[in-house]
C-alpha cells in the first residue's frame, strides 16, 4: 500500500514537474516562429541543393535539414 | 548522357557523379515531403509553391550545373501533392580522373512525386524518387509522419525510406545492386516566442556493391581496383537552434542559427559539422543572409593514399580521407511581388553564392606529388512563387 502511494505521488510529481518544464508560449505568441527567417529551411529546394553539394564531397551523411531533420515546422 | 570522350580506363571521376546521384536522391525524398512553409508553427499542409532554380558548381576541375523544379499544390483541405524534376550536367577532369581515366561529360535526370495527407495533428507523407543515368539507376520510396504534441509546442517526426540502386559500367556487362534503408527521428521544440531548438537522428544502413567500378587504389605505386566492404551502417545526430531578435522598426528583424552534427559509421569515419547563419530583413522586400560552415572528418579504416601491401579492402577516394573544409556564403532574397503575380499571390527572386575550401591531409595530387587542396564556388539563382 505504501509503495502504491509512493509511486502515485512520484508520478504526480514527475508529471507536474514536466508540465512546468514545458514553455508557456500561447498560440497568438507564435507568429514570429512562422516567419521565414526563423525556419530551419527557408527554401527547401535551395537548402537541399547546398546540403547535397556538401554531402557528395564528404564522408558524412544524414540528419541534415533538407533530409528531414525533424523540424516539422517547415 | 553525352560522353564526349570514349572511355578507355575510364572515369574514376564518375565516383563523384555516382555519389551525387545517391545522396541527392535520398535528400530529394524528404525535400518533396518538406517543401513549403506553413503560415503558423503547427502541423499543417505545406504551402502551395513553385520553385525554379538554376544551379552551378565549379571546383577541383569539375563543373556541375542544371535546372531544378519543385511544384506543390493542395487538393482540398487535407491533401497536397508535389512533383520534382532535377538535372545534373557534369563535366569533369578532376584529380580522380587524371590519374587513371579521361575527362567526361555526363547527365543525370531525376523525377519525384509526393503526396501529403493531413489528419488531425498528424501529417503523413509518401514519396517516390527515380534517378537515371547511363550507368546508374536508382529508385527510392519514402514515408514520413509528423505529429504535434503538447499543444503544438513540440513536433515529433518519424521517417523511413528504402532504396534500390543498380550500378553498371559503361560498355561492359558489369551490373551490381545496392539496398539502402534510412531511419529518421526528429524532435523540435518551441522554447519561447523567438527561440526554437531541434534535435534529429538518422541511421543509414546499406549493403551491396558500395565500391566504384571506375576508381583505383594505389599499392606501392601500382593501380589496383578499389575494394570496399559490402555493408555500411552510419549514425548522425544533429542539434540546431534559431533565435530571433528585434531590430529598429521590426519586432523580428534578425535571426541567428547554429547547427552542429556528429557523425560516425562502421567504416570508422567520424565527422563534425558546425554551421552558423545570420538572416536579416532590409525593408519589407529584402532578406540578406550570411553563413559559415566548418566540416572535419578522419579517414575510413581501409583508406590509404598509397598502400604498402595489397589488403582485403582498399580505397583511395578523397571523400574517405582525412580532411577539413571551410565554407563562407551569402544569399539575397527579393520579394518582388507581394500581391498578385501571374497565377501566384507572391513571388521572390533569390541568389546565393558559397565559396568552399577543401584541404586534404592524406590525399596526394598525382600531378604535383603534393597534398591536395582546392576551392569551389557554388551559385544558385531561383525564383519562388506562392499560390
Amino acid at each position: 500500500m505504501r509503495r502504491t502511494i509512493f509511486l502515485t505521488v512520484l508520478c504526480c510529481a514527475l508529471v507536474s514537474g514536466c508540465a512546468r518544464l514545458l514553455p508557456d508560449v500561447k498560440p497568438y505568441e507564435r507568429e514570429q516562429l512562422a516567419d521565414p527567417i526563423m525556419s530551419f529551411s527557408r527554401d527547401p529546394i535551395s537548402d537541399q541543393y547546398l546540403d547535397h553539394v556538401h554531402d557528395v564531397r564528404e564522408g558524412a551523411r544524414g540528419a541534415t535539414v533538407s533530409q528531414g531533420g525533424g523540424c516539422g515546422c517547415n | 548522357m553525352a560522353v564526349t570522350e570514349p572511355v578507355a580506363g575510364r572515369r574514376a571521376g564518375r565516383s563523384t557523379h555516382r555519389l551525387f546521384a545517391r545522396v541527392f536522391r535520398h535528400a530529394g525524398v524528404l525535400v518533396i515531403l518538406l517543401a513549403g512553409v506553413p503560415s503558423v508553427w503547427a502541423v499543417t499542409l505545406p504551402e502551395d509553391r513553385t520553385d525554379l532554380m538554376y544551379h552551378y558548381y565549379k571546383g577541383g576541375d569539375v563543373t556541375v550545373s542544371g535546372p531544378a523544379l519543385l511544384v506543390r499544390e493542395s487538393v482540398g483541405d487535407s491533401v497536397s501533392v508535389s512533383g520534382r524534376y532535377y538535372v545534373d550536367t557534369i563535366s569533369s577532369a578532376s584529380v580522380d580522373v587524371v590519374s587513371t581515366a579521361s575527362p567526361y561529360r555526363d547527365k543525370r535526370e531525376e523525377f519525384g512525386l509526393g503526396i501529403d495527407v493531413l489528419h488531425g495533428n498528424s501529417l503523413a507523407s509518401v514519396s517516390l524518387i527515380s534517378s537515371k543515368e547511363p550507368d546508374y539507376q536508382a529508385d527510392t520510396f519514402g514515408l514520413n509522419v509528423t505529429h504535434d504534441l503538447f499543444g503544438g509546442l513540440t513536433k515529433l517526426e518519424l521517417g523511413f525510406s528504402s532504396g534500390r540502386d543498380q550500378v553498371e559500367r559503361v560498355n561492359t556487362t558489369f551490373q551490381k545492386g545496392i539496398n539502402r534503408y534510412n531511419f529518421r527521428l526528429g524532435v523540435s521544440q518551441v522554447l519561447s516566442r523567438d527561440l526554437l531548438v531541434g534535435v534529429s537522428f538518422e541511421d543509414v544502413a546499406e549493403d551491396g556493391y558500395l565500391s566504384n567500378p571506375y576508381r583505383y587504389a594505389l599499392v606501392s605505386g601500382v593501380y589496383f581496383p578499389e575494394r570496399y566492404p559490402g555493408a555500411r551502417d552510419s549514425q548522425a545526430v544533429a542539434l540546431r537552434a534559431v533565435q530571433g531578435f528585434s531590430t529598429a522598426g521590426r519586432p523580428l528583424g534578425l535571426s541567428a542559427r547554429i547547427d552542429y552534427r556528429y557523425y560516425r559509421d562502421t567504416w570508422d569515419i567520424h565527422a563534425n559539422t558546425l554551421g552558423l547563419t545570420l538572416q536579416r530583413y532590409f525593408g519589407d522586400r529584402w532578406i540578406g543572409e550570411a553563413r559559415y560552415r566548418y566540416y572535419q572528418q578522419n579517414a575510413a579504416s581501409f583508406y590509404s593514399d598509397n598502400f604498402g601491401t595489397e589488403m582485403t579492402f582498399m580505397a583511395r577516394d578523397k571523400e574517405l580521407s582525412t580532411f577539413y573544409s571551410h565554407s563562407l556564403g551569402v544569399r539575397f532574397s527579393w520579394m518582388f511581388a507581394k500581391q498578385k503575380f501571374l497565377f501566384f499571390n507572391k513571388a521572390s527572386l533569390n541568389f546565393a553564392h558559397d565559396h568552399i575550401y577543401f584541404d586534404y591531409n592524406d590525399f596526394t595530387d598525382v600531378r604535383t606529388g603534393q597534398p591536395y587542396s582546392f576551392s569551389a564556388d557554388v551559385l544558385q539563382l531561383y525564383i519562388s512563387a506562392w499560390n
